[in-house]
């Protein structure tokens, strides 16, 4: 446990030795606020909640999250430090999960930030905080999954812009699951519960059942199981290619 | 003591290391010699846990490198080949974090300023790893090496892109440091295995081909010359 909490203070701390870091909040942050206010019309709508805030964010994530994962073991490949890592006594799941927590925090922290808005809503009108709260725990988990699939594209590769192009690939089939895009390529020959198991793993069925307030255990359940198998998938990979 | 029983790595139709077997004791320190490709590295990342063996077995201070890694590399000290390192990592911050994952407290955290002191690194401890010479990059491989005072210690080519002073310190300190420890230094450079070494393994195709005293190796062709051995032994 201590070993986990070494490693992720050093990712977390290697964030910010790079302009990457403030950049990233940066752009997050002009975007969650572009999107609120002028595609999701947050003034128009004279509603006092965060609802054009979050409606966005599986799509802000798509594309940001995968920028915070990309550099997380396909960085250490590349530049060697893997095998420093690996051979000094800790484990590869203390590394993976050390390091999928640096990266998660470091995505709250960014959420963390968009606190003006939270601020803003409450002075113009009494928006229902409970609800607020439900959608930013929502929004949390759905970072935790995009990072996890990241991380297994960064294992995946040495290359950072190959485990981002990836990463976006693979968060995209997760977060569309549950659209008949997907959904219509299995309804023609495959069994209903099959169509219906892939729908439930799409992101964003859980996500917006979040986002309403309602926090299901069910979708606990979900993202705990989502992240866990792809971090072991991480490890696996790691632990074949680690070398290569 | 780090002891290896017909340790082999293919990869696919490859055999990098074929079934090499020895035992090193405390108090030698064994010179790994052989051509680039020979599966010098190959073998030391078997011993450091970093790559699993195709089959055979190795253990450092009597724990198994696969069944029982963690305490294996406890007991190791090992300096990568390149020395890679944190770029992005301050000197100090990098020398700690490792002396945290090490578990170094109180007095054993001491060792870290002791090793500082040791390499020279007092003047880039608030550098960044990625800006310093090759050098001082070699030294703080080193330093993250050697910090917990290691019964073992394994150096992939720990003088390589050293200038001369550079090296004789290096290697003065591995013969000060050598006393009750077990080391292995892999190397190409034969005037080394004469400096410091107590016994060479020369290794070529993967296999041991000889396994001598350097005085012993030289011997071998009547010039006495280490270097007209090693090419008429891997040649």
């Amino acid at each position: 446990m201590r070993n986990v909490g070494i490693i992720m203070r050093r990712e977390l701390v290697s964030y910010f030795a790079t302009p990457l870091a403030y950049i990233f909040l940066l752009i997050f942050l002009v975007l969650a606020n572009l999107f609120t206010f002028y595609l999701g019309g947050f003034f128009e709508r004279g509603q006092a909640d965060l609802n054009p805030f979050f409606t966005y964010h599986p799509w802000l994530f798509l594309f940001l999250i995968p920028a915070v994962s990309m550099r997380l073991w396909a960085e250490e490949r590349r530049s060697g430090s893997i095998e420093l890592l690996m051979t000094l006594p800790v484990t590869l799941w203390q590394a993976v999960v050390g390091k999928f927590l640096a990266a998660w925090a470091f995505t709250i922290l960014a959420l963390v930030l968009t606190f003006p808005l939270w601020i803003t809503v409450n002075y113009l009108g009494s928006p229902d905080n409970g609800a607020i709260l439900a959608a930013y725990i929502g929004s949390v988990l759905l970072a935790a999954g995009f990072l996890s699939i990241g991380s297994l594209a960064s294992a995946l590769t040495r290359n950072p812009v190959v485990a981002f192009i990836v990463g976006i690939a693979a968060c995209f089939v997760f977060l569309v699951a549950g659209f008949p895009l997907v959904l219509d390529a299995f309804r023609g020959w495959a069994p209903q519960f099959l169509v219906d198991a892939v729908g439930s793993l799409g992101f964003l069925t859980h996500y917006e059942a979040i986002s309403k307030g309602v926090i299901d255990v069910r979708d606990l359940i979900y993202f705990g199981l989502l992240i866990t198998w792809f971090l072991l998938a991480t490890a696996v990979v790691l632990d074949v290619r680690k070398s290569e | 003591m780090i002891k290896t029983e017909a340790l082999t790595k293919q990869y696919g139709d490859l055999t990098a290391v074929d079934a090499v077997s020895f035992t090193v004791s405390p108090g030698e320190v064994l010179g790994f010699l052989g051509p680039n490709g020979a599966g010098k590295t190959t073998t030391m990342r078997m011993l450091a846990g970093f790559i699993g063996a195709t089959s055979g077995r190795a253990s450092i201070c009597g724990h198994d490198v696969d069944t029982d890694s963690i305490a294996a590399r406890a007991c190791l000290g090992y300096l990568p080949e390149g020395a890679p390192a944190y770029g992005e990592m301050t000197v100090r911050d990098f020398l700690n974090f490792v002396a945290d994952l090490r578990h170094l407290r109180g007095a054993a955290r001491a060792r870290v300023e002791a090793v500082i002191e040791r390499l020279q690194l007092h003047g880039v401890l608030t550098q960044t790893i990625e800006t310093l010479s090759k050098g001082f990059r070699r030294r703080v491989g080193l330093a993250q090496a050697i910090m917990h005072d290691p019964p073992v210690l394994i150096l992939d080519e720990p003088t390589d892109g050293l200038d001369p002073n550079q090296k004789h310190e290096v290697r003065t300190l591995i013969n000060e440091m050598a006393g009750e420890k077990t080391v292995i230094i892999s190397t190409h450079i034969l005037e080394e295995v004469d400096a410091v070494c107590t016994r060479a393994i020369i290794i070529a195709h993967g296999r041991i081909v000889a396994d001598d005293t350097p005085q012993g190796l030289a011997a071998r062709l009547p010039s006495g010359r280490l270097d007209d051995v090693f090419r008429s032994i891997t040649a």
